[in-house]
């Protein structure tokens, strides 16, 4: 493996002292699922690797802040489908995070690495759309909170400023009763990134919040507030539309490996039916439970 | 020449203390530096499962993970699982079930197989799948490894240890 300098801060202000002083050159590592990856294979090169597991203020705590529930930014993709916090509010992102690879990889994965790669596949980032995840992140000019809708930029690419690292992931506690499923499409079953990943959320008012990912540059966050999806008795043709209208941002690349455009956009349609009317199923059953 | 930092970590029960290259990966300094080569090196990115170890109880790729980042943890490779020259219980039910051809997915089997059943002591044969998910048979033994597992769960002589 190439040579680097390996920095292990033990404190926040640490740890953005040490990105600010070598940003340009700087990795942040945290599980290293995919930067190990890189390191070996050359398609990284930073002079610096900035290991952050070690950072009590960004460490691996779910805790419920009376509305808001805040995930640390170094959790586990294990941690996190197995939390019974997660599991009650969201439980959309507990399926998520246990699709996470292998059960090895949910054992070094971090939540904020899956995000702050973003890969336009990324497994949690569905789920954290639908919920209205907000990502706090500190820098040396503060903290800042960002919408996850305005994360993700492109392949790659996250909102971060050059000096900046995510601190911790907070979801909002639905204030109304929501039902929602996180599915995916993979070549094979098992061990494998999505072709397509696709999360819904229907909520009792009879909104239904739908994001995707793996079929453009970033994931997307789509809304029908016409009641339409979150309706069992809609017809065929009136969710079709809708479809149409809220599946219109996908793009799928040509050159990715792993599934054709066609392909992609048809299963886009499949997932969302099927994501959608599990959604209703649990909202049914939150109501009963209720 | 690479930096080196020192790192203490307990292997097998035995405490190590030794300084080490920041870009190794604890699967190489397992095999190259500690002569434990039981844990294989294969697809190095994370897909295969061979290099599966436990840190701190949970299954890991060591391909994926520095040396370093494994400063003051326990590791348990598959020379670990035996004791006092007798197989363990998984161990002895792959033998039995055949769930070894060429061998050389086997410790990272064992090992995965091992933490699912520290966690979960009864799995049902789709648990017992998913959780041998990132471990790949070239040989296709994945219905004995599974029976293996399955037979050991059943026998209760597994899981729950520690």
């Amino acid at each position: 493996m190439q040579t680097f300098a390996y920095l292990r801060p033990s404190t926040l202000a640490e740890a953005v002292a040490l990105l600010e002083a070598h940003a340009p050159d700087a990795r942040l590592l945290a599980g290293g699922t995919d930067l190990i990856i890189g390191l070996r294979d050359g398609s990284e090169r930073p002079r610096v690797v900035i290991d952050v597991k070690r950072v009590p203020e960004l460490c691996c705590g779910i805790r419920d802040d009376g509305g808001t529930v805040t995930i640390g930014a170094t959790t586990i993709m294990a941690d996190l489908a197995t939390s019974a916090l997660v599991r009650r509010h969201f439980p959309a992102l507990a399926e998520a995070a246990a699709a996470v690879g292998s059960a090895q990889i949910r054992n070094r994965a971090t939540l904020a690495g899956n995000i702050c790669n973003a890969s336009p596949a990324a497994d949690t980032a569905p789920p954290l759309l639908v919920y209205g995840a907000v990502v706090l992140a500190a820098g040396q000019h503060g903290a800042r909170r960002i919408p996850i809708s305005e994360f993700f930029v492109n392949p790659g690419v996250n909102a971060l400023a050059r000096d900046e690292l995510v601190v911790a992931i907070e979801l909002p506690v639905p204030a109304v009763r929501v039902g929602a499923a996180h599915v995916r499409r993979t070549r094979r079953r098992g061990h494998d990134l999505a072709s397509v990943t696709l999360c819904a959320g229907v909520d009792e008012t009879g909104v239904t919040r739908l994001a995707y990912g793996s079929v453009g540059p970033r994931p997307v966050l789509k809304i029908d507030e016409s009641g339409v999806l979150a309706d069992p008795a809609a017809s065929g043709a009136a969710r079709a539309a809708v479809f149409d209208k809220l599946f219109a941002e996908a793009s799928p690349s040509p050159r990715s490996m792993r599934a054709g455009p066609a392909y992609r956009l048809a299963m886009l349609r499949v997932l969302g039916s099927r994501a959608v009317q599990t959604a209703i199923e649990r909202l049914g059953e939150e109501r009963t439970n209720g | 020449m690479a930096d080196t930092l020192p790192v203490e970590m307990i292997v097998n029960g035995r405490r190590r203390a030794i300084e080490v290259p920041v870009n190794v990966t604890l699967l190489d300094l397992l095999r190259d530096e500690l002569g434990l080569t039981g844990t294989k090196e294969c697809c190095d990115v994370g897909e295969c499962g061979a290099c599966t170890v436990l840190v701190d109880g949970r299954a890991v790729d060591s391909c994926l993970m520095l040396a370093v980042e494994a400063d003051g943890a326990e590791i348990t490779t598959v020379e670990g699982l035996a004791a006092d020259g007798q197989l363990s219980p998984l161990q002895q039910a792959f033998l039995d079930k055949g769930a070894s051809q060429c061998g050389f997915c086997t410790p990272g089997q064992l090992m995965a197989a091992h933490a699912l059943l520290q966690e979960n002591p009864d799995p049902s044969l789709p648990q017992i799948q998913e959780g041998l998910s990132g471990n790949l048979c070239r040989c296709g033994c994945y219905f004995q490894i599974a029976d293996a597992v399955l037979a050991v769960a059943q026998s209760g002589q597994e899981g729950g240890r520690k």
